[in-house]
């Protein structure tokens, strides 16, 4: 497998219609695709967050960085290096959970500190939210006993705080 | 005061010291064409919505302010989109508005509804569909404001119908004006970075071969003064591109024309050979840099531009300044004054004698036209361009393809805003109604437009509304019967295989279509009657004149680099191909 080409953009938008059509609009008239989108308000509700994961080469990428702050509604916009940022996802999945099995599942929940959401005769239901690292272990170790469905937020993620004085 | 959206709207474009709308009415706009009737507004009722767009166009480019467009929704609205994505190419100010159907009615397919602002979003530099009439005239504001200033671009307000009718309830607004506009993403940089201008001033100083790469950013800044002055300050050589030609006079001994896939040997040539470039609202475009790993191999880069994304976009700069053009060349030509003017500069001699025995060797030629053979398109150009008749100060608005590159080539431009084109989009027919948007924006100036055949057949509906308004502009079309250019390639990439370019000369017959126009025609086949007819052409000022001119099918466009090649192959005209380079 070659080199992970994966970055992070954490774009702060004006929260109005059509701003996130304009943000993925840059992205795909280039052909890039975008991995996970996440996007909310935040504490300002006149602004969202966007959360961009994509998978492309860094030269592109700064092109793409001030073509994205060429959007009128877009506020600001940085590159948030997974070593100075905190990353968080959740999952959710319902997997096979039959007979002797379920032990074996519900000992990967307990080792993940993942929680349960439902149960079922054949599956349960869980989710668990983590970073995205421990998020793929999850699901990894997870998929051998049979996934019936998934649903991963893609990444949200602040910068690291400056702990210099 | 208690208003309609529509009247709000009106007041709004008034309060933006909107002179003229270009535009069409139709169904979801109706309720704003009341209001018009009522304001000091000139409206300009178009033949078909392209050519509101395009007039817009024109007016800005020949004026500096933005053009203002008006039509319906739906068909209307995609009607636009050509010159919507041509100002947005070309960096023109503008704002559009289109009508739309009732807010409720969004989305249901309704009669000639359609999502304009999906459509246009990659076309403008911002849209914005209004949902309130109270929103109105913020939202206009802000169009006037963003599509204005840093790098300006076309700005389109969507208006639905309800908001705007004065039936409807929905309408009813108490009327304000925004004193400032809060567009917290939106803060253009106009100076430069002190550090960068000395850093720049620094390259400028240790070049020997020096080029001034100027390009239509230095006209958006109104920056040809400043230009002017640092040249003075530095003797260095100037390239105008296409999208710059006048920002620099061509008369003066240190332009060396226009560069790129049909400019003159030495523009060419002294940017291939240069150890510096100084680009100013330049954009490294393709048909300026040919294969781009091999343009101007030794040279280094000085970048400046108000669009930071346009930084290392193409090639990276050994110094990129992001600011206002004008700005950036004052400060950089303050602080080469204080590093001691013209004496501080390095000796260039050699360059310059290179330069010079470039120009010598290659200068823009052709062959004249046999007797009684049709008229070589450039000779056209000269007469027109030397014609005693002719003002200097003559805007020239050209379409798209061979008459685009001679007129560029030939006409010798001395004034800033003389020349309107389409450059980045290529747009053919652009030229009619660009230049009765120009005509209307300087009603005291000389309009020629020169066109094509095949361009002139793609708008040229539009000397209808000239007409009709008593806008004076004049058509010469360079009638080869071709669409020019691509058989140009035909011949020289295709091996003589015409696929689809012949047009004909006579189908349409141009005179009589002029003359059913409202337009004063004129054929002209031989190169004796070439200067009569321009003469009288220019005596006309109570209508629109258009003149056919019968020229040369076989006349191709030199120098040109091929698509594909590096600058360094620039294949010259004929009677030049022997020459030492």
């Amino acid at each position: 497998m070659s080199e992970p080409r994966h970055h992070t953009l954490t774009v702060l938008v004006q929260n109005k219609a059509g701003v996130l059509a304009r943000v993925a609009g840059l992205f795909a008239r280039r052909g890039y695709n975008i991995e996970s989108l996440a996007v909310a308000p935040t504490d300002d509700e006149s602004l969202s967050r966007i959360t961009i994961v994509v998978d492309v080469e860094s030269a592109p990428l700064d092109q793409i960085v001030k073509q994205l702050f060429k959007l009128i509604n877009v506020v600001s916009i940085s590159e948030l290096d997974p070593r100075r940022s905190v990353e968080r996802e959740l999952l959710l999945a319902t997997v096979k959970a039959e007979g002797e099995v379920r032990a074996r599942v519900l000992e990967l929940v307990q080792i993940f500190e993942a929680k349960i959401l439902n149960v079922g005769h054949t599956a349960i239901t869980v989710s668990l939210e983590g970073s995205p690292v421990k998020v793929d272990d999850f699901e990894e170790l997870l998929r051998p006993y049979g996934i019936v469905e998934l649903q991963r937020t893609g990444r949200v993620a602040l910068p690291k705080l400056d702990r210099t004085l | 005061m208690l208003m309609n959206g529509g009247q709000a709207l009106i007041k709004s474009l008034e309060m933006e010291g909107v002179e003229v709308i270009f535009g069409l009415p139709g169904g979801a706009i109706l309720p704003v064409y009341d209001p018009i009737i009522d304001s000091p507004i000139r409206h300009i009722l178009v033949r078909h919505e392209q050519g509101a767009g395009h007039m817009a166009e024109g007016y800005a480019h020949a004026t500096g302010r933005p053009g203002v467009a008006m039509v319906t929704s739906g068909p209307a609205a995609t009607n636009i989109v050509t010159p919507l994505c041509d100002a947005y190419m070309d960096s023109v100010p503008m704002v559009v508005i289109t009508g739309q159907v009732a807010t409720a009615a969004i989305g249901t397919d309704a009669f000639q509804e359609c999502d304009t602002v999906g459509i246009t979003r990659s076309v403008t530099k911002h849209n914005e569909l209004v949902t309130e009439a109270a929103d109105i005239p913020r939202v206009i504001r802000e169009a006037f404001h963003i599509a204005t200033t840093g790098r300006p671009g076309p700005v389109l307000v969507d208006i639905p119908k309800d908001i705007v009718d004065p039936m409807n309830p929905r309408s009813a607004m108490e009327w304000y004006w925004p004193e400032t506009v809060d567009l917290p993403g939106y803060q253009p940089v106009t100076h430069g970075d002190p550090a960068a201008i000395r850093a720049a001033a620094d390259l400028i100083l240790e070049s020997r071969r020096p080029v001034f790469y100027v390009g239509g950013g230095v006209l958006k800044a109104r920056a040809a003064e400043a230009l002017h002055e640092l040249v003075g300050l530095t003797r260095i050589h100037v390239v105008t591109t296409l999208m710059a030609r006048g920002a620099f006079p061509d008369s003066h001994p240190l332009a060396l024309g226009m560069p790129g896939m049909h400019g003159t040997y030495t523009a060419i040539t002294s940017m291939q050979e240069a150890d510096l470039l100084v680009a100013l609202g330049s954009r490294f475009d393709d048909r300026v840099t040919g294969k781009l790993d091999g343009f101007a191999p030794d040279a280094k880069i000085i970048h400046v531009d108000i669009d930071p994304a346009e930084l290392g976009k193409v090639r990276r700069p050994d110094v990129g300044i992001v600011g206002d053009c004008r700005l950036v060349i004052e400060e950089l030509a303050a602080v080469l004054r204080e590093r001691g003017g013209l004496e501080a500069q390095p000796d260039r001699s050699e360059w310059k004698s290179r330069i010079s025995g470039w120009q010598e060797r290659f200068p823009l030629t052709y062959e004249p036209s046999e007797p009684g053979e049709a008229l070589k398109p450039q000779y056209v150009l000269e007469q027109l361009r030397d014609s005693a008749s002719t003002p200097s100060d003559t805007i020239v608005v050209s379409g798209v393809g061979q008459h685009q590159m001679w007129t560029s080539q030939y006409w010798g431009f001395d004034h800033p805003y003389t020349w309107v084109n389409s450059g980045g989009l290529g747009t053919m027919g652009f030229s009619v109604p660009a230049a009765i948007g120009a005509k209307v924006g300087k009603p005291d100036r000389t309009v020629w437009a020169v066109d094509g055949d095949g361009c002139f057949q793609m708008t040229a509906q539009e000397l209808v509304t000239a007409a009709a308004e008593r806008i004076p502009v004049k058509v010469a079309i360079l009638n080869n019967a071709y669409l020019g250019m691509v058989r140009q390639w035909q011949e020289m990439f295709y091996e003589e295989r015409y696929s689809e370019v012949y047009l004909s000369p006579d189908l349409p017959d141009y005179k009589m279509w002029a003359e059913a126009m409202g337009c004063v025609g004129m054929r002209v086949e031989s190169p004796e009657e070439v200067p009569a007819a321009i003469e009288k052409a220019n005596s006309i000022n109570d209508r629109p004149v258009v003149i056919d001119f019968r020229t040369d099918a076989r006349e191709k466009v030199f120098p040109m680099v091929p698509a594909g090649a590096t600058n360094s192959q620039v294949v010259v005209a004929e009677s030049q191909q022997g020459l030492p380079r």
